[in-house]
């Protein structure tokens, strides 16, 4: 498809594609993260079998406050290990301060797909270790120091507390109203330097260039310069 | 539009009681009778509400939120869309409870009282706006003067200022089919490559559906003998816009409307026997288990058992028990243009309710 005529969104099916291709490039490109995994949507055994419809998952992720520098680090726990392995984000020692009143924070992100809008939608939520939620103010602080700017002045990135679509939960999200917008210039910036194709199952990694930044998941460079698989 | 009268005129009997814990002064407050617009929210019946119980409230802040049979309400959803779901059998009055403490914050998000409502409905206003034009233009572009004028008139059921100022939208209305107009007629259905329709807005043909079904595996002789819905977690919820196929001398009925959201479950068994082995495999999935709160994931590389979830259908197609629409069933060979332009809310979204039966399944392993 030319990105001229390109309106910058996806159908569903294209959603699932790009999901895998992300999933497979976060997988070896991002080997310190845990893996995106793809969830089902339960119990809806009347959507049409060509459909595949879900959503990708990362869940209990720790997010450290950010340091001074903008860029938050960030690391998984796995609950079982006793230490961080040496594979882990070097962490600046500076940030890991952990005093008795810096619990840690824990997030999970859900990456859905909104037949609204067609574009995908970030879902996210914080919680204490004991699973109290986090408020809005208090994940504002754990955001990179200049994405929280961002986000105030954004038009195009702004947080929105909504039922998450399929959980029936409260969930923090994105708002997906100015995706298609920026995700077409995304593409046409790139299709000057390659093909004028879209490529659509690449979707979801220059999505998430953007969006991981807001929440301060950095996509490594090894994952977007790869365009030949 | 005699019908669209109607449903702005429509309004449901509430009863609603005092949460028992929230009781502090003998004999406990008799209920309060309130009129609730179909169209309207509960949250905004507060200031009626409160005067009738504020004496014999426990100190502290208000936050207020209602429950139907023990099922937290979602407060964002229309009160008639509520009332149509939850009562299969129509009560009358709607025995409500309402609570002023304890907001159950897990389950419901927060609600502030009106603005906190008017952005839910401006909100998915934008969102129909960015289904039939493409982009929220139309609804950003409003004044800040027209968009509260808007609210004010869904919020005091004036029809005739809500038509006035969403006149503004430019949204317009479905086409009845056998209306000749040169530039639907030029107008394929799929939208997405840019096709420019009136008025050099890019028209997508898709109409703003909310869709929300259960299911029963038996039949029943009354309404009144379904099993409740006790948690919001046995509707399933479709926010799914339909695309209007329109074809030579055919009608667009709302049944159609229905199978295009629903396609293998409404035609008739032969065909679904056909469609299973047709099915396209994916290769990698993961499959997880039902908990999705829990953090441990299943390993990789199995194959989605879609055949197994297909063979728990192919026994038979479902049935529908019940479609409900502003507390109407409308018969299924309507035209969905005329259900859309009469029935749909104010946020030009239509909710529809549906009951499906699906017929009583033995194991999904084959």
């Amino acid at each position: 498809m030319d990105v001229s005529c390109w309106d910058g969104t996806l159908s569903l099916n294209e959603f699932s594609r790009a999901a895998r291709t992300f999933a497979e490039k976060w997988k070896i490109g991002n080997s310190a993260f845990p893996p995106w995994l793809w969830v089902n949507v339960p119990k809806r055994p009347f959507v049409a079998s060509q459909q595949v419809d879900g959503f990708l998952s990362l869940e209990n992720i720790c997010l450290i406050r950010p340091s001074k520098v903008c860029g938050a680090e960030v690391s998984h726990l796995e609950e079982e290990e006793t230490g961080f392995s040496e594979k882990e984000v070097a962490i600046d020692d500076a940030t890991l301060v952990l005093s008795n009143h810096h619990e840690m924070h824990y997030y999970d992100f859900h990456i859905v797909y909104s037949a609204s809008y067609r574009v995908p939608v970030l879902y996210f939520r914080g919680y204490y270790s004991d699973g109290c939620p986090l408020q809005l103010n208090e994940i504002e602080k754990d955001l990179p120091a200049c994405s929280a700017k961002v986000l105030l002045e954004s038009k195009w990135t702004f947080i929105t507390q909504e039922e998450h679509p399929y959980l029936n939960r409260p969930w923090y999200k994105l708002h997906p109203c100015g995706t298609s917008e920026w995700m077409k210039l995304l593409f046409l910036g790139e299709a000057a330097l390659a093909e004028k194709r879209v490529a659509i199952e690449l979707y979801l990694v220059s999505w998430f260039s953007v969006v991981g930044q807001v929440i301060g998941l950095r996509i490594p460079i090894e994952m977007m310069n790869d365009r030949t698989n | 539009m005699e019908a669209q009268k109607y449903v702005w005129e429509g309004a449901i009997p509430l009863q609603i009681h005092l949460n028992e814990s929230e009781v502090t002064t003998l004999p406990p407050p008799p209920p309060a009778l309130i009129l609730a617009p179909r169209i309207g929210y509960l949250p905004l019946l507060i200031p009626l509400i409160k005067p009738h119980f504020a004496a014999t409230l426990p100190p502290g802040v208000d936050t207020v939120w209602f429950d139907y049979k023990g099922l937290p309400l979602k407060w964002y959803i229309p009160t008639g869309v509520l009332f149509d779901l939850l009562c299969a059998e129509p009560e009358r009055p709607w025995n409500l409870t309402v609570h002023f403490r304890g907001y159950p914050n897990n389950l419901l998000i927060p609600c502030e009282g009106e603005d906190s409502v008017k952005w839910s409905f401006i909100n998915s206003l934008k969102e129909a706006d960015y289904i039939i034009s493409g982009n929220c233009k139309n609804v950003m572009h409003m004044s800040q003067f027209d968009q509260l004028e808007l609210w004010h008139s869904v919020m005091n059921g004036n029809l005739e200022a809500y038509l006035r100022t969403s006149s503004k939208l430019k949204f317009g209305i479905v086409e009845d089919e056998y209306t000749l107009k040169i530039d639907l007629c030029s107008q394929k259905s799929r939208k997405t490559t840019g096709e420019v329709g009136m008025g050099g807005q890019m028209k997508t043909g898709k109409i703003p559906v909310r869709l929300y079904i259960w299911s029963v595996s038996e039949d029943f002789e009354d309404f009144e003998d379904m099993p409740k819905i006790d948690s919001w977690d046995k509707i399933s919820y479709i926010n799914q816009p339909i695309e209007i196929h329109r074809e030579e001398g055919k009608c667009f009925t709302l049944h159609d409307a229905l199978k295009s959201l629903m396609p293998e479950f409404l035609v008739d068994k032969s065909l679904i026997d056909e469609e299973s082995f047709r099915l396209e495999g994916e290769d990698e999935q993961v499959i997880l288990s039902e908990d999705l709160s829990s953090n441990r994931m299943a390993a990789e590389g199995r194959e989605i058992s879609c055949q197994s979830v297909e063979s728990t259908c192919t026994s038979g197609a479902a049935e529908i028990k019940l479609v409900r629409i502003q507390g109407i069933e409308p018969k299924l060979e309507i035209p969905f243009s005329w259900v859309v332009n009469n029935l749909k809310n104010p946020e030009h979204f239509l909710h529809i309710c549906v009951c499906l039966k699906f017929p009583q399944v033995n194991s999904l392993d084959r």
